[in-house]
């Protein structure tokens, strides 16, 4: 048995851990309670199994791929920072990446990561074009939108309780650069930091990072930052078209204390970022791709800053209509409370295409809090108006909403549930998180 | 024929040999894949040709079957630039004790052909006047230790065939490395106690021996590390060694 615990610690759970190197031995992995789990950067509970786990890691083969098209095949290990490396300078890169780049392919499908390009592009699985899916059954299926289109949208987005992904189709998008053109925008509160991000709705991509210690009439103040991918005409003749991307330099060593983050020093943290942001508002410059998507890639074990307890993520959607007062009054309560990261996330969603995607037209915000204290009664408090309000939970960044919580905010549950049950009738998958969430209370 | 150069790897189906593949493709190398099964090697070629626009081709070898090495070199369709053998097995020590079979494997699969078929690419490269040998061995063989010296006292004898094959082939333009990359996170050691700060992962020994044939290293350790750890280790008096558990 093995203590395993996702990207934010908590909660650790001894699992068998299983490295399968052949299908035909993820096959045999399979045991009442096993889930597949892809480089562990889900924040929570989804990627451990009841029982086992089965890492995907080792299987990170291309199987082909077709530059007139773009359209890629692969094992469902490839790491999003393997494929943008092979392929990035070669003119190729992912659709969809989320804020992380050491999430495996299987890990995106499973969770139908979004980006900063969800307003206008959608999410992962869009891109997705068929899956070779093991189900919980034991058949090996190749499911798409046409083929066992069931199995297909209960996958995209499904954590991985339809099976194990073994493989993947997906069609890259062809770049001329791998750099972006951004453009950086200053809002004093909530009300001009939705405003910029609606402003920003042609931008391919947008986000805004909002300071959340911030109170009274600077409540909500953001930086929105938007891009382009850069032409190469756009480039200073010196810069490479494809920019390195650097293996994480500066490790976090060990665990910091959790004092280290408390209301001092992120208000002044926050206060730096958010005048050095201002300062670069308005005018357009180009950024490398490895900064603009994955700012936290450049600290290595970067959950180590949250202490040996971990830490928790409340990622949610709220739709459209009523965002502005349930943000307002979750972000007045978090600045209240003062011990949230700073690292907080603002931005909008499109419609999701899994059944238990996450994505809904809305506005999304994500926060980080260490775990201490009255944290958990606290988030329930949270989710009461994430519920109220119409919104749900990032299944990939949760690690302890309730079933209500939950049931409130997907309702397509009962027919994902319908088709699981059909492609797994003796429930043979079954992580921590659907024991959880959803699974039928064992006797 | 293409002007690019080409490495073939021996025991292409272990992680380290993936990796090295990896890295001799990304830099533009052709890459033969070498293995007791072709077939199962295939999905590994397929990878390098849809990452890299290089050629990717499996060959049939199998290390134990001495009998076949001549044919195996005199049937390639090009003699590569660089040929490296990842190939050893690190066996079961206490079954190696009074399992002769065993133990008779363990030390040919790290030793006799490991060696035998790099002494028979050396004789082409030294007739061609080019060519980079890589063997890959252990830290294991710096000094014989009473948890694992069969697979150690194999790995000893192939460094030893390694540094001596160096000294005459270098007078020919031909070059040896010998990689002793310490812990390794791969099949091999699934399962086994690794020192964290001590252990690297497959990439980081395909890079290193990419960098050595390319800079023409003789002896890497992987892991800087390990060369002060083995320079200790290989420091200590017999009669304390003996005595450590170890």
């Amino acid at each position: 048995m093995t203590l395993v615990s996702g990207w934010g610690r908590f909660p650790v759970v001894d699992t068998d851990l299983s490295r399968p190197r052949s299908f035909e031995a993820v096959s045999e992995a399979v045991v009442p309670g096993s889930v597949a789990r892809g480089n562990g950067r889900a924040y929570g509970d989804a990627a451990i199994g009841v029982s086992r786990t089965i890492a995907m890691t080792g299987f990170d083969r291309v199987r082909s791929f077709d530059p007139a098209t773009g359209r890629i095949r692969l094992e469902a290990g490839v790491l999003l920072s393997d494929l943008i490396d092979t392929f990035g300078p070669r003119g190729f890169l992912p659709f969809v990446v989320p804020g992380t780049r050491f999430a495996s392919v299987g890990g995106a499908i499973a969770a139908d990561v979004h980006g900063k390009n969800h307003h206008c592009e959608g999410g992962f699985g869009r891109y997705v074009d068929s899956i070779l899916l093991r189900t919980g059954q034991g058949e090996v299926m190749e499911a798409s939108r046409e083929q066992n289109s069931d199995a297909f949208f209960a996958t995209i987005g499904g954590m991985g309780l339809t099976g194990v992904i073994l493989e993947a189709t997906m069609r890259l998008r062809t770049v001329e650069t791998g750099w972006i053109r951004e453009r950086v925008i200053a809002a004093s509160d909530l009300d001009a930091a939705m405003r910029a991000l609606d402003a920003g709705d042609a931008a391919t991509y947008s986000v805004a990072w909002i300071d959340c210690v911030a109170r009274g009439s600077d409540l909500g103040r953001s930086l929105i930052y938007l891009g382009e991918h850069a032409r190469a005409d756009e480039l200073a003749d010196s810069a490479d078209r494809f920019p390195a991307g650097n293996d994480p330099g500066l490790a976090v060593p060990v665990d910091l204390p959790s004092i280290t983050l408390n209301r001092y020093s992120i208000r002044a943290f926050n206060e730096l970022y958010y005048r050095m942001g201002a300062r670069r508002a308005g005018g357009g410059h180009v950024v490398s791709l490895y900064p603009y998507f994955f700012p936290l890639d450049s600290i290595a074990a970067w959950n180590r800053i949250y202490g040996r307890r971990g830490f928790l993520q409340h990622q949610c959607v709220i739709p459209e209509q009523g965002a502005r007062s349930a943000i307002g009054e979750i972000l007045d309560r978090v600045s209240r409370r003062g011990d949230a990261s700073f690292l907080a996330v603002l931005k909008k969603l499109g419609q999701g295409d899994g059944l238990l995607s996450f994505p809904l037209p809305g506005y999304t915000l994500a926060l980080d809090f260490p775990v201490r204290g009255e944290i958990l009664n606290f988030l329930d408090e949270i989710d009461r108006l994430v519920v109220a309000a119409g919104g749900r939970l990032y299944l990939a960044k949760d690690a302890r909403q309730s079933r209500a919580t939950f049931e409130a905010g997907y309702p397509a549950l009962a027919r994902f549930n319908a088709i699981r049950k059909s492609l797994d009738p003796a429930g043979a998958i079954r992580s921590k998180l659907s024991q959880r969430l959803f699974d039928e209370v064992q006797p | 024929m293409t002007s690019r150069k080409s490495v073939l790897v021996l025991g292409g189906s272990s992680d380290i040999g993936r990796a090295a593949a990896r890295a001799f493709a990304k830099a533009g190398y052709d890459v033969a894949l070498a293995g007791r099964d072709a077939a199962a090697l295939e999905p590994d070629a397929a990878d390098l040709r849809a990452r890299y626009t290089i050629e990717g081709s499996t060959l049939k070898f199998d290390v134990l079957d001495t009998a076949s090495f001549d044919g195996f070199v005199g049937s390639l369709p090009v003699l590569p630039d660089v040929v490296i053998s990842i190939i050893g097995l690190l066996g079961v020590q206490a079954q190696a004790e009074s399992d002769l079979a065993h133990a008779i494997t363990i030390m040919r699969s790290n030793y006799e052909g490991p060696s035998l078929i790099l002494g028979l690419f050396a004789e082409k490269f030294l007739a061609r006047g080019h060519g980079t040998i890589v063997g890959v061995s252990s830290v294991a063989g710096d000094r014989g230790r009473s948890s694992n010296y069969v697979y150690g006292s194999a790995k000893a004898g192939f460094s030893a065939f390694l540094s001596g094959l160096r000294a005459r082939a270098s007078r020919g333009g031909v070059h040896v490395v010998t990689v002793k990359p310490g812990f390794v996170r791969t099949k091999m050691t699934e399962g086994m106690k690794l020192i964290g700060p001590l252990t690297v992962e497959a990439p980081v020994v395909g890079d290193a021996i990419l960098a050595a044939v390319e800079n023409k290293t003789d002896v890497v350790y992987v892991s800087g590390k390990w060369r002060l750890v083995m320079f200790i280790i290989k420091a200590l008096p017999e009669a304390v060694f003996k005595k450590l558990k170890f």
